[in-house]
Parts: C-alpha cells; sequence; structure tokens
C-alpha cells in the first residue's frame, strides 16, 4: 500500500520536475546560460494566476494563460534586459561573461521576488484548480488536479520532442544546442534561434509554475528551492541533456517521495544532494552528459 | 484660463504657504513634542502588515481626540523583512536616532526574544502584539529588574493551547463526541510550549493523543504527513501552524482529508485566506482573539470596520493587538505624567483597558506569565471560528457565536 502510495504521488511531482527542468536545461544547451532566476520565473507565473482569478476575476483556464502569458514576457525580459546585454557587453572580458550572466540571473531572480513579496506579500498562494475532486488510482484515493498535473507535463513534454525532432525551426535549435557555430554556418541567424529558445523557455517554465500553483501552492520563498531542484536536476542528468533531465527529474522525485514517506518529510531535499554530490565525484558530466 | 505660468506662480504661493506652515506647526510642536512610538513588523507578511497599519489608525484616532494631555503620537515604522538581525538594528536606530519613547514589535517570537535582551539594555518599553513563546514572560519572570521593559500583548503559547481547549471541548467533545486527537503542528519557537500545553490539557478534556507531528515550516508536499495521520484514524487535527497555512490548507482539501481541522492557524485569522486558498479554507476551525463583525467588546466591530474603510482589507490577528497596545501605551503615559520607561512600566502593571480583544489586564512580578496578558472569563477568552462561504463565522464561545458549525462535505465528522 505505502509502495503504490510512493508509486503514484511521486509521479506527478517528478512529471512537473521534469517539466521545470527541460526549459532550464535547453537554454543551457543552446546558450551555455544557466538562469539562476529560473524559481523566480516559475513563482511568478503561479502568483500571477492566482492574482487573475482574484484581482481580476476570471475563470481557472484564463488565469492559467495569463500566468503562463506573464511568464513568458518575464523569460523574455530576462533574456533582452539582463542575459543579452552582458553576453554583448565589451567592458565584461569574454571568459567572464558566463559568471557575469550567472550573478546576473540570479539577482534579477532575486528583484522578481521581492517584487512579488512587496505587491502580494510572501504569505504563499494557490492557483485555482482546473480540475477538482479525488479518485481512486489502485487504491490510493488521488487528486484529480495530481493526475491532471502529470499528464499537462507529459504532453507538453511530447509536443516539445515533437517540435524539436520534426519542425524545420525545431532542427535548428537542436542543432545550435550540439554545434552553434556549424548551425551559423548553415545560414541559420542564431540570435533568433536564442530567442526561440527563450520563448519556449518561457511557456515551459509558465506552465510548470502555474501547475506548482495549482498542486502544492508557491510563496516567494519557494523560488530558491526550485531553481535549486531544477539546477540538481540538470546536472544530475548532464548539463544540456533534455532526455538525461527527464530520466534524472524521475530519480530525484521518487528519491525526494520515498524519504518523506519513509523517513520525514522534514528531509525530503537532502538525499537528491547528497546523491548529486556522488554524481559529481564520480561522474561529473552527469548521467547523459555530453561535456 | 489659467496660463502655464500663472499655475507656476500659484505652486510656488501655494508652496511657500505651506513651508510656512509647517514652520508654524513645528514652532507648536516643540511646545508639546510629540510621543513617538517605533512599530517593527512585518511588511511583507499577511499578519505583520496589519501591524503598522492598526497602530497608525490608533494613532490618528487618539490624535484627533487632542492627543495625550495635548501630545500627538507619531508612528514610525520599520519593516524587518521578518528578519532579526534587520529587528535588532531598527530597534538600535528606533532608540539611539528617533528617540522613540516605547516600541510595539512583530508577531514572531524569534524576533521578539532577540529583542528582548535590547529592551533590557535601551531601557525601552516593547509590547509585542503577535508573538506567542512563552520564553518572552519567563525571561521578565526570571530576571524582572532587567527584563521588565518587555510586555507581552498577546496570548503566550500555553494560553493559547489553553484558548482551543476549552474551545475544543464544547465543541468537539461536548457536542460531537469526538475521542481522538493528533496534534499536527510546525516546529518553531513558539509551538514547543503550545504542544506541551496541548499535551497536557488534551487528555483533561477527553481527547486521547495518537500522535504528535512536527513538521518543517519549510515543507511544501503535506501529503505524507496526512497519510500518516489518516492511517492513525482521529476524529480531529489539532493544529499549531503560523508559517506555514495556504499550502496544507489547500492540500487538506484537494487531498479530501477526512478529518477536521481545529487549533491556532494564524494565516487563517487574515481575511484574504480565503482568497489565498481559492476557498479550500472551507470548514477551517481556528482560534483567534477577535474577528471581523465580532463583538468581543463593544470596541472590536467599530475597529475592524474604521481598519476595512481605510486600507480595504480587514486586520489580522496583530492587528487587533496593536491596536489595543497604542491606546494603552496612550493610557499609560497619560497616568504616569510621563514617558520616563521606568515610570512608564510601572503605569503598564496597571493596565486595565478595555481593548479590541477583551479585557487588558498583566500578570504581575510574581506571576508565571510576568507581564503576559490575563486569560480568562471577563478578561480574555479567545474565540473558535471557522471559514464558511468565505466569511468567517464565530462558533464559540456561546456568547458571541453567530453560527453553526458546518464541514465540507468530505468531512466525515456531524454536522449538528
Amino acid at each position: 500500500m505505502l509502495a503504490l502510495q510512493i508509486l503514484v504521488d511521486g509521479f506527478a511531482i517528478s512529471a512537473l520536475y521534469a517539466l521545470g527542468a527541460t526549459g532550464f536545461t535547453l537554454i543551457f544547451g543552446v546558450s551555455g546560460v544557466l538562469n539562476l532566476s529560473h524559481g523566480s520565473l516559475m513563482v511568478l507565473a503561479a502568483v500571477a494566476a492566482w492574482a487573475a482569478t482574484n484581482e481580476l476575476h476570471v475563470g481557472a483556464y484564463l488565469a492559467a494563460l495569463f500566468g503562463i502569458g506573464v511568464t513568458l514576457i518575464g523569460a523574455f525580459a530576462t533574456y533582452f534586459v539582463v542575459v543579452r546585454p552582458l553576453q554583448t557587453s565589451r567592458a565584461i572580458p569574454k571568459e567572464e561573461t558566463e559568471i557575469f550572466v550567472l550573478t546576473g540571473t540570479l539577482l534579477w531572480g532575486t528583484m522578481i521576488t521581492e517584487l512579488i513579496a512587496y505587491f502580494f506579500t510572501d504569505n504563499a498562494k494557490t492557483v485555482l484548480p482546473i480540475v477538482e475532486g479525488v479518485v481512486n488510482v489502485f487504491g490510493v484515493r488521488t487528486p484529480q488536479n495530481e493526475i491532471f498535473t502529470a499528464i499537462v507535463c507529459w504532453v507538453v513534454i511530447g509536443l516539445l520532442w515533437l517540435i524539436v525532432n520534426k519542425t524545420r525551426s525545431g532542427k535548428a535549435v537542436l542543432a545550435a544546442s550540439m554545434n552553434p557555430r556549424g548551425v551559423t554556418l548553415l545560414g541559420f541567424e542564431l540570435s533568433r534561434i536564442y530567442v526561440a529558445i527563450w520563448a519556449i523557455y518561457g511557456v515551459l517554465a509558465g506552465i510548470a509554475g502555474v501547475l506548482l500553483g495549482m498542486f502544492l501552492g508557491v510563496s516567494s520563498y519557494s523560488a530558491g528551492p526550485l531553481t535549486g531542484s531544477a539546477f540538481s536536476i540538470v546536472v544530475l542528468g548532464g548539463l544540456g541533456s533534455v532526455s538525461g533531465s527527464l530520466v534524472a527529474a524521475y530519480v530525484v522525485g521518487y528519491l525526494e517521495t520515498v524519504t518523506a514517506y519513509m523517513i520525514s518529510p522534514a528531509y525530503r531535499f537532502i538525499p537528491a544532494l547528497l546523491l548529486l554530490v556522488v554524481v559529481m565525484y564520480i561522474r561529473p558530466q552527469g548521467l547523459f552528459g555530453r561535456r | 484660463m489659467i496660463t502655464h505660468h500663472q499655475r507656476s506662480i500659484r505652486h510656488m504661493l501655494l508652496g511657500g504657504a505651506a513651508a510656512l506652515a509647517s514652520l508654524l506647526a513645528a514652532g507648536q510642536a516643540q511646545a508639546a513634542d510629540p510621543i513617538k512610538i517605533a512599530v517593527i513588523a512585518e511588511a511583507q507578511a499577511i499578519a505583520g502588515a496589519s501591524i503598522p497599519q492598526a497602530a497608525q489608525l490608533a494613532a490618528e484616532e487618539i490624535n484627533a481626540k487632542g492627543g495625550v494631555d495635548g501630545r500627538q503620537i507619531q508612528i514610525i515604522t520599520y519593516d524587518n523583512k521578518s528578519s532579526a538581525t534587520d529587528s535588532v538594528r531598527a530597534f538600535q536606530r528606533a532608540v539611539s536616532d528617533d528617540k522613540v519613547n516605547a516600541v510595539i514589535a512583530s508577531y514572531i517570537s524569534e524576533v521578539v526574544l532577540a529583542l528582548e535582551p535590547w529592551a533590557a539594555r535601551l531601557k525601552t518599553v516593547m509590547i509585542t502584539p503577535g508573538a506567542a513563546s512563552n520564553q518572552i514572560t519567563k525571561a521578565i519572570h526570571d530576571d524582572y529588574e532587567k527584563n521588565k521593559y518587555t510586555f507581552h500583548g498577546y496570548l503566550t503559547s500555553a494560553e493559547l493551547a489553553m484558548s482551543v481547549c476549552d474551545g475544543a471541548k464544547e465543541i468537539l467533545v461536548n457536542d460531537r463526541k469526538m475521542k481522538t486527537a493528533v496534534i499536527f503542528s510546525e516546529d518553531a519557537a513558539w509551538t514547543t510550549p503550545l504542544d506541551a500545553g496541548y499535551k497536557e490539557c488534551l487528555p483533561q478534556i477527553g481527547l486521547k493523543i495518537l500522535d504528535h507531528i512536527r513538521m518543517s515550516p519549510d515543507t511544501t508536499d503535506f501529503t505524507p504527513i496526512y497519510n500518516k495521520i489518516e492511517g492513525e484514524k482521529p476524529d480531529v487535527m489539532i493544529t499549531g501552524i503560523s508559517h506555514i497555512g495556504v499550502q496544507p490548507t489547500v492540500q487538506w482539501k484537494s487531498q479530501q482529508v477526512p478529518i477536521p481541522m481545529l487549533g491556532i492557524s494564524s494565516q487563517a485569522t487574515n481575511s484574504t485566506f480565503w482568497k489565498d486558498t481559492n476557498g479550500a479554507a472551507d470548514g477551517v476551525l481556528f482560534q483567534s482573539v477577535s474577528g471581523p463583525g465580532i463583538a468581543m467588546t463593544s470596541k472590536s466591530v467599530p475597529f475592524a470596520d474604521a481598519f476595512n474603510k481605510k486600507y480595504g482589507n480587514f486586520p489580522s490577528y496583530a492587528g487587533y493587538t496593536a491596536y489595543d497596545e497604542v491606546y494603552y501605551i496612550a493610557d499609560a503615559i497619560k497616568r504616569a505624567g510621563s514617558t520616563d520607561s521606568d515610570k512608564l512600566v510601572e503605569a503598564l502593571e496597571k493596565t486595565d483597558w478595555e481593548g479590541t480583544i477583551g479585557r487588558i489586564q498583566f500578570y504581575g512580578k510574581q506571576d508565571q506569565f510576568t507581564h503576559g496578558l490575563k486569560y480568562g472569563k471577563g478578561l480574555i477568552t479567545g474565540m473558535i471560528s471557522q471559514w464558511q462561504d468565505g466569511k468567517q463565522v464565530a462558533v464559540w464561545p456561546a456568547e458571541i457565536a453567530n453560527g453553526k458549525i458546518r464541514f465540507p462535505s468530505f468531512i466525515k465528522a456531524q454536522n449538528q
């Protein structure tokens, strides 16, 4: 019974982690940017959706779309206001660009969370769920919302796979993540690919944030742990490897759930971090990493 | 038609007049210096945000009626960002630079415990509107001469446990024949004495404690905890939560945990709790000291309404206490005829003030909870409310109740 419980509960949270980490790893793969404002953008999505319901009085679907839209804008702002100016700045030596971008996105994330706390307080918010009620899965009383979360995550990941593997521009993105120079030689504008990738990222982070807001609820305090978990998943799976991130999301998600059930919910994040340290020692490129 | 030029001349004249007026006002103020009260609070948290707002409202009301012996009350607020370090810095600044006469500080026990030695060192009266830890009054009891400047303007954790047990005895044990409970609290300074209080009083009222769960305030997924509790089949979960609130409530509803919750759930006292949980709060029973539309005393409803009119929402529990605090500090200064800290302490100890949460008197030097609020009938009893259809409905004690308990359909408890 406990095993089934863990199996069912771990699945949804892992799917959510997978979705959140996918965009994060895509950006790294294509442009070498580690976006440390990731958690803040997810929180932004959930709080925007919450505000849409409670301040603008719209329904659950519109609120979710609003949350995703705001995050898309947030992702573009991250790219155009923070990342791109730092990357193209002549004042910053080339070899230090990455560390500047890292710090820049970290500060940007802090600004977003502080603004959210200022305008909407730091108390947790929850997004109006699209589906409510519970169903019985293998004898486990499961919120329909949890199942909905898992399904949406996998549908979105599936769509992403189709876009990346079957469309021309998607293939260009994939190629850029493997060899940016090769892609430019083939006549693709790299800067356009960057914009496309940040758009994809914004939508993915938005969906993940809104779903998290429906499933568990978020507050401005959640931003740090969310960035942290995306980071561990992505490093564990191998930076830049989407399939690695998906596998790693499930490893981390289940590890956390098992810990929460078998030991204590207070320790749920610890084993995954220990695993991360071990992986760094014996396989620094991650489970499926290329570099 | 007024030209742009004319308008700017008019602005200049107006500006000059305003400057002159303020100069004159400053001259008057010297004749009667304002009484300065510092408010150090968590402006970004819902519970904390009400503290400076309520204090400001009280000050404006007192000032409108002529102040204290002609002296106006001035509220100086400091946002502590829920941090003890920021609070200590604010306290030092308030006393050394802004020369305040008294301090109203924080709803977080850890913060108040960090400020208490500073109130002693800087010999400045400090009253907390919302922290609960027993340690605050214990320090005053153990070293009165040093710590006498601190007052506890909210119920101690031990009293909160008593209030919950008094309510639970009538509405759960007597009315619903409940027999078993699980204590469900967050791991924080204020819940250690609260849980000790629960463990003592719950068996006395006839609720057997099946388990005691203390969870990290960082918990985001409560599913494993609820599963464990459900397996133990208690009749009720007795809560002790403040830093968390929205997330456990939303997950309780979405997972349809069939066990009712009653206890301290500080966030549930906020009027925005229904919105924050998207209505998942329906059926949650929580202890509080006052609430919108509830006439704890004749002052409760007018205050809550005035607050709502001014700020657009109802005060958190710490709003009620902060409002009362400004009034009884003013009252004590009037009686003492001075803002001298030692005289103010003496006057505050003799406080007998009807506030918005009940009759306010402090325990004395020899009592266990020195400078804590006296608990009991005719003083402060607290109350139990329940969220129903977006409203907080008072269900205990019977004298002030304005509705009956009603649980959502997934709860397996009698409604009547």
